[in-house]
């Protein structure tokens, strides 16, 4: 096993940054609670008592930890693709991180659990957040329900009429849902929305940020909540093969369900990391949210990273099929993991991830969200390709149950 | 050495024991030839110093009036270098009106800040201030700055305790922008009276002047300020008569930005000569 020397997993530095990405851009106002914010979570990161109620939660109201799941059917149905294709032998084995099956069905929770406590011991009592699929807007409603805060979500009115089902869930969980009608109207928005409610209300309010995003510490303590994900996992495929997998793959938005699987296997040199970025109707027609692929180093939602923008400075919209996908950004750990060559980032289009929302229906028996179908469409391109000895771990972040009137409407389906 | 416009401004109000008159209008709003027309009438109906924003996608810090602003502004296609352009051109016919750029940091970024600054300066800028630029992150700004002779206007704000307003003070030049309310532009006004303890309090750490803004929208509320601090900065109200009129397909957007402009400048200048100073 070969360690990388120096960790990649020591970042960021004392200023929050990650090489040139990361920092904290915000207005004067906010920082003081920035850094109040970070003061607060190094205290919590050495308090026992909060790890405890944190692993706590995680086992008994979220479900955790999440399985390892060995996809046979989807292994043995793309080996089959390989030995059609005349490379008998080929196939990697698939295993899926089912972090669907987490309480609200994705990731997201992992994350809110992690801030709310945070929240809790900093006297705060009220709650904001953004969100683009409703995901994390539902695991923050979620979070704040369970521990009695008022809770004000933003949302982009383009992403209110695409995700009904879970705007109608956060209303059921107490939640406020205002919709933002600046600019694309989506998640850039919603958490420029959100940001503003943060400077008006900076005495009362934790903003729970729901990707691992925004001025430092959240890069930094979303991605530590995550990291759950890449801890279990790695203890479990320990434990079902004795060794580290090959090939980590994840789907990127923002990126936190992958730096949570990736960051705790940083170290292992010989496992290899795909991130999958969205590439909309395809990188060419410039409608897509790969924000690394297509995009260039700027500064926006408090911190500097890798963004679609023109060539003014300009924040341009992103696309995907996928409303958690559609950000012109990406946090800032994955620009440096990027820009150092660490993680190899691809893209998926909207009909490479249909292709992957179809087949995992048909073959596993699991209806995926639209999110983790971009890093399934990377399985599908990559597993034939390699040997049959070969260890896929993919990170199934959400279920599909909020994509079905989307994936009705692509399939000429009238619900 | 490059006269100094804004210090010479604030000398010229402070001998005249008045404040000065600090207004916002985003570049290119609501088209850009109107806008240069705007910048006049600013000056013309009694601005003391002129704030030009460069329009950004995403002002995080702005409320509905300014986003307003800055989208009529890139609709209309304005670039940084067009506002670094209508610079030069107010520059050609008015050599004293302290003239800065305020806006976020990924067009300067973009631009790039030595570029930026060595551009601006040619202009005819004065200084910048750039609302998402801490003093943690500004070195990539400020050296280029400094080298230009263009000032660093820094943020004050009622979250900016003891402790940290000597890092804001740092470096800081040209003016203290004390943002009298935690919030977005545009939103509710401070109190006369947490105002004056706001200054007071500044005033016993830097010798800067203080300007004080965010929620100034009418000749009451500037004058009131106005008895305390040293410049008064009205931004929304000023960019909401530019919207109005611009929907209205108004003819005279000009003329309507001076009238109000005028009844500013009236209250600023009479505020602490005025009988009823404890209005």
């Amino acid at each position: 096993m070969n360690i990388h020397s120096p960790s990649l997993r020591s970042g960021p530095d004392e200023r929050g940054h990650f090489g040139q990405f990361g920092g904290r851009y915000v207005a004067e106002t906010l920082m003081p609670l920035i850094l109040d914010l970070e003061t607060h979570y190094r205290a919590a990161q050495a308090d026992p008592a909060f790890e405890a109620e944190f692993d706590d939660l995680l086992k008994n109201y979220v479900g955790r930890p999440s399985p390892l799941y060995f996809a046979e059917s989807l292994t043995r149905h793309l080996a089959k693709l390989a030995a059609d294709a005349g490379q008998p032998g080929n196939g990697a084995k698939i295993y899926l991180k089912r972090d669907e099956l987490n309480h609200t069905g994705a990731h997201k929770i992992n994350n809110c659990i992690g801030q709310i406590l945070l929240a809790k011991r900093m006297g705060k009592t009220r709650i904001i957040a953004e969100t683009g699929a409703g995901q994390h807007g539902v695991a923050t409603a979620t979070v704040a329900a369970r521990f009695g805060l008022p809770c004000v979500i933003y949302m982009g009115s383009r992403d209110i009429e695409r995700q009904a089902p879970n705007v109608f869930r956060m209303k059921l969980l107490g939640a406020e849902v205002r919709a933002v009608e600046s600019g694309s109207k989506t998640l850039k928005d919603a958490m420029n929305e959100a940001l503003r409610d943060w400077v008006t209300n900076v005495h009362d309010t934790f903003y729970i940020i729901g990707t691992a995003a925004g001025p430092h510490p959240y890069p930094e303590l979303v991605r530590n909540f995550q990291s759950v994900i890449g801890r279990e996992a790695r203890a479990q495929i320990l434990e079902a093969e004795g060794r580290l997998p090959d090939v980590l793959v994840a789907a990127i938005g923002g990126g936190s369900n992958a730096i949570g699987l990736f960051h705790p296997f940083l170290d292992d040199a010989d496992v290899r990391m795909v991130g999958v970025e969205a590439a909309g109707h395809g990188l060419a027609t410039g409608e897509h949210a790969a924000s690394l692929i297509g995009g260039s180093p700027g500064v926006l939602h408090g911190n500097k990273t890798m963004l679609l923008q023109d060539d003014d400075g300009q924040i341009t919209e992103a696309h995907s099929i996928s409303a958690g996908l559609d950000y012109p950004g990406i946090g800032p750990e994955h620009a440096w993991l990027h820009a150092i060559g660490r993680v190899d980032y691809q893209s998926a289009t909207d009909d490479d991830a249909m292709e992957a929302f179809k087949l995992l229906c048909k073959v596993e028996g699991i209806i995926p969200a639209l999110e983790p179908a971009h890093a399934m469409a990377a399985v599908m391109r990559m597993a034939p390709a390699m040997a049959a000895d070969r260890l896929i771990i993919a990170n199934m972040c959400g279920r599909g149950d909020k994509d079905i009137f989307t994936v009705a409407n692509v399939l000429g389906v009238k619900l | 050495m490059k006269a100094d416009r804004l210090s010479a401004r604030f000398a010229a109000c402070a001998a005249q024991d008045r404040a000065a008159l600090v207004t916002f209008v985003t570049a290119g709003d609501p088209e850009p030839a109107i806008s240069a027309e705007i910048l006049a009438a600013l000056v013309a109906n009694g601005a003391d110093i002129v704030e030009l924003g460069m329009p950004f996608t995403d002002p995080m810090a702005d409320g509905p009036a300014i986003q307003a602003g800055n989208l009529r502004s890139l609709a209309g296609g304005t670039k940084l270098r067009d506002v670094l352009a209508m610079v030069s051109e107010f520059r050609r016919s008015d050599n004293v009106t302290p003239l800065i750029l305020m806006g976020y940091f990924n067009p300067i970024l973009h631009y790039g800040p030595a570029r930026f600054a060595a551009d601006a300066a040619a202009a005819g800028l004065d200084g910048t201030i750039v609302v998402d630029l801490p003093p943690e992150e500004a070195a990539e700004l400020t050296p280029s700055l400094g080298e230009h002779g263009l000032h660093l206007i820094r943020l004050a704000t009622p979250t900016t305790d003891a402790a940290r307003l000597p890092q804001v003070l740092d470096g800081a030049s040209g003016f203290l922008y004390y943002v009298a309310v935690a919030g977005v532009t545009g939103a509710n006004a401070a109190t006369a009276s947490d105002v004056a303890a706001a200054v007071a309090r500044l005033k016993q750490s830097t010798k800067l002047p203080i300007a004080v803004g965010f929620g100034v929208r009418t000749p009451e509320q500037a004058a009131a300020i106005a008895r305390h601090a040293d410049a008064v900065v009205v931004g929304s109200a000023i960019v909401d008569t530019i919207g109005n009129a611009a929907t209205d397909r108004a003819n005279d957007i000009p003329a309507r930005v001076g009238a109000l402009v005028a009844g500013l400048a009236m209250a600023v200048r009479s505020a602490r000569h005025s009988k009823d100073k404890a209005a």
